[in-house]
Formats: C-alpha cells, structure tokens, sequence
C-alpha cells in the first residue's frame, strides 16, 4: 500500500493500468475524459499488456469491446455524457450478451445546452440497460470500485458503470491509497470466460435472431442474473475491505442512527453533505446522511430500512426525470417506500445541473426545510430546484 | 451442457446470454412449411447444368457426383429462383401451389 496523489481521471486510469486488460477499445468524444489518455500513455510506455483499440466513435467502442469480450478478454474502456449516450444501443448488446465489460465513467450532463460539467443525466438515462451503477463520493473510491465492480462483473457476467461527478472529483487532486500491482492481480484473479468466440474446438452460435418464441425467456434469465448482483458486490466488497481496509457499502448511512431527518443523495455532494451533518450534531441536531452508491441494481430491502427510520427523508437528484415528478432517486425511491410499514415524509431536491455549485449553504437549507416538514406533520413543497435562479 | 430442442426451454434451462452453445443450428429449422408454390423437377428434362444449384438461397438443391438429384422440400422456401434460371431449352423445373 502506498499513499499518492492523483485526480479522479488519474486514479481511474491507473486501477485500470493495475487491472491490465486485454483489450480497451476507446474514442474521445467530446466531452470525453483524459481516463483513455492516461491509459493510453500506459500501452505507449509499455507499462500494460492491452490490445489498445483506437476506433471512430463511442458506438464503435463499445461494439469493439462487445466483440473483445465475446472473444473472452478481460475488457474496458470509459467515456462520458454523449459518449454513453452513442453508446446506448450497445449497452444492451453488452448486457444481453453477458459480457462483462466495465466503464470506468466521469457523470456530465447531457446536450443540449452543451455543457461538460457535472450531473447524472448520463448514466440515469442509461439506468434500465442492464449494467451495475456504481456512483462515487471521491477519487479513492473511483480506484476502489473499478477494481471491486471488476470482480463482480466476471462473477455475475454482468457489466459495470463506476462513475465519479465530472470536475468535482474527475479533475481534483486528491490524497490516495493505491495497493500494488500484484495485490490487484491476485484480488480480481485471472478471468476465466464462460465462452471464447475464438474456442474452436467448441463452436458456438452468438447473437441469433430471437423472435417471439424465446426473447422472453432470454431477457427474464439475464432480470435473475441482475438480482444476483447485490449479493455477490456484498461478498466482493467484504474481501475487499479485508484486503485494503476501505469497506464500501452498497449504500452507506452516515451519522443515522438517533436521526430525525436524513437526506438522500449520491456522489461528491454526499461528502460535503457528511461536513454539514457534522457542524449539526455540533449544534445538537439529530441529522444524518443516506447514501445511494449503488443505484443497479436497486439496493430495495437496504434502502426500505436505511430510510424508513426517518420523520423525513430529503433526496438529492442530480438530474430530471421530465416526468414533471423530479428526478429518478426521487421517484425510485417512492416506489421503493410504499409497501414500508414505516415511511419518512419524502420531498425532492433537483440541484447541481450541468455543474451548478452545490456548498454547504445549499445543503443545510435543505436540512432546514426538512426539519420544518417534520414540524408542521406535512409537505408544502414536494419537488424544489435548487439553486437555479427565479425559483427561489 | 447440451441444448434441447424438442420441446420449447423455460427460462431456467437456457445458457447464460443469447447464446446456443452449438454451431450450425439452423439445419434443425426446418423452413419448408413457409412454400407456398412448390418447384416440381423433371429428372427426364434435366440437363444438369447446375445453376440451380448455385442460385438456391437455401442449398436446397440436393447434388451427388454432379448431379443434381432433387430438391430437399425441408428447406425449400418456394422462392422460384431455380424454376426462373432453368434453361428455356430444358425448362425442367415447374411451380406448382402448394397443396393443403
């Protein structure tokens, strides 16, 4: 274990250098990272054993990476905002194959207007595409959850998004813990594909037409695959923690457990959330953090008893439905508390669109305004945005 | 694990993916029953040229020693394609419909 100091695109690329895949197949789309261009500097220098694909656009990336997994290699590769967005019909293709493939993912918000600052907007859209989401709160868990969700993938044959808030943490110089390259190798284990394309002796037939007859059958085993996610991410994050002592919770409680009132959100904001839930309790007020970490699959029976504690639970969206009902955390969530035995009061936050400065100030408004909801028994407001002017 | 085809799989008995852990499985698809005009090859008027052989999109003409021999009606669509580029002067292959 040694302690370094690297950005979160740094800290991504370099759990990726350490992870040394067998084919990462990548185009940079404005507004891509420079996640691929770190990696790339690493085959360059020889630094990896990685088959470097330079294709000519986000979807002929992922097809790459489709076709490198069928092959059965270990493989990867990052992208942002539109980028996700291009490659949003291979998603699918990636998922429904079984290939697990992992994006290491910076969140911004999706055009127009242009814009290449931080929201959810991405990878939200992308959220019933059948890949594990893995949102994180700072650069050491970005490291942490490449080389975790890794695992699990090959495990469980699903594909994983880990994701950090674009700039805020993708951009910021941080203090990290990295282990050696030879405990991240003996950690994740050499991958033993389920099929190989190049498996000649065993001739297989890949991606066939799948009319009425059987495509139900196929996408209701690859919904029970999904659900067993959670249960082996648990197991992995356990072995985990073990070896590197950062143990990282599908969804983390911070300070909850006498809690009046909590808010609800993921990413950096839940970071600066946990110095506003200190300054608080300094004051004496009973105020705690959830945080969604991993948002799929959905966390339900963690987050029904996580949240149903709570007098009032305030979620924190950083993108919009435009169901005209707030945002996804918001709505998911509401499903998830209805058939609670004990339910919080539920109100929503947009906030932080296209990068709009989210500070200490605007979250302990938030606290306020749910401790009024508590007080008064009821809810005036049920969706706010905040920090956008004229709405205040 | 091997793949069964002779009755419909549930969900649990499927491999993992949209995967069939064979190859060349569309022998047992057998595409036949789609013909609605089927081709009717005269032996005494073939001149065995071929060409037949080599324009059926289902390689549903059946060959031996360069020969053709038939047509294999587990196959044949009734597209037409071997009846229209039989040679006039053979004209050895007839579209008949289909009978129930």
């Amino acid at each position: 274990m040694k302690t370094i100091a690297k950005t979160g695109n740094e800290a991504m690329a370099y759990a990726m250098k350490q992870i040394n895949p067998d084919v990462v197949a990548a185009y940079p789309i404005t507004p891509a990272t420079e996640i691929v261009q770190i990696f790339s500097n690493y085959v360059a220098d020889g630094e990896v054993d990685t088959e470097f694909v330079a294709v000519e656009s986000e979807h002929s990336a992922l097809s790459a990476c489709v076709g490198a997994s069928l092959a059965g290699g270990r493989v990867m590769t990052s992208t942002a905002s539109q980028g996700l967005a291009l490659m949003h019909e291979i998603l699918y293709i990636a998922a429904g194959n079984r290939l697990p493939i992992v994006i290491a993912l910076v969140n911004r918000s999706l055009s127009a207007p242009i814009n290449i600052h931080c929201d959810h907007s991405d990878t939200m859209g992308s959220r019933e595409a059948g890949w594990m989401q893995l949102y994180c709160a700072n650069s050491q868990e970005a490291y942490d959850s490449l080389i975790i969700a890794l695992k699990v993938a090959e495990q469980t044959a699903v594909p994983a998004i880990v994701s950090t808030d674009a700039f805020i943490i993708s951009h910021a110089m941080e203090r990290l813990e990295v282990l050696e390259d030879e405990e991240v190798q003996r950690f994740i284990g050499e991958y033993k594909p389920r099929f190989s394309a190049l498996d000649l002796e065993n001739p297989k037939t890949f991606g066939p037409l799948d009319l009425q007859d059987y495509f139900f059958e196929h996408k209701r085993a690859q919904i029970d695959d999904f659900s067993k996610v959670l249960g082996t991410y648990n197991k992995v994050a356990q072995e985990y923690a073990e070896l590197s002592g950062r143990y990282y919770p599908a969804l983390e409680e911070y300070k909850t457990d006498d809690a009046d009132v909590a808010i609800f959100t993921a990413g950096s904001t839940a970071d600066t959330a946990k110095e506003v839930v200190d300054g608080l309790r300094e004051q004496g007020r009973k105020m705690g953090l959830v945080r969604m970490r991993m948002w799929r699959p959905l966390p339900v029976e963690e987050i029904k008893a996580a949240l149903g504690k709570f007098k009032a639970v305030a979620v924190m969206d950083r993108s919009d439905t435009m169901a005209d009902f707030g945002g996804p955390v918001f709505l998911e969530t509401r499903g998830i508390l209805y058939d609670a035995k004990k339910k919080p009061l539920l109100t929503d936050y947009v906030y932080g669109l296209g990068g709009r400065n989210i500070d200490i100030s605007d979250i302990l408004r938030v606290y306020d305004e749910i401790e009024q909801v508590v007080k008064q028994g009821k809810i005036d407001k049920l969706i706010t945005y905040l920090g956008v002017r004229g709405e205040e | 694990m091997s793949m069964k085809f002779d009755r419909p799989m549930n969900w649990k008995e499927l491999p993992a993916g949209c995967l069939i852990d064979e190859a060349a499985t569309s022998l047992r698809f057998k595409t036949g029953d789609w013909r609605s005009m089927r081709p009717i090859w005269d032996a005494e008027k073939c001149i065995h040229c071929l060409f037949c052989w080599i324009t059926c999109p289902d390689t549903a003409i059946t060959v031996q020693d360069g020969k053709m021999t038939g047509i294999d009606y587990d196959y044949c669509k009734g597209c037409g394609i071997c009846a229209v580029i039989c040679p006039p002067k053979a004209s050895a292959i007839d579209m008949v419909r289909e009978e129930k």
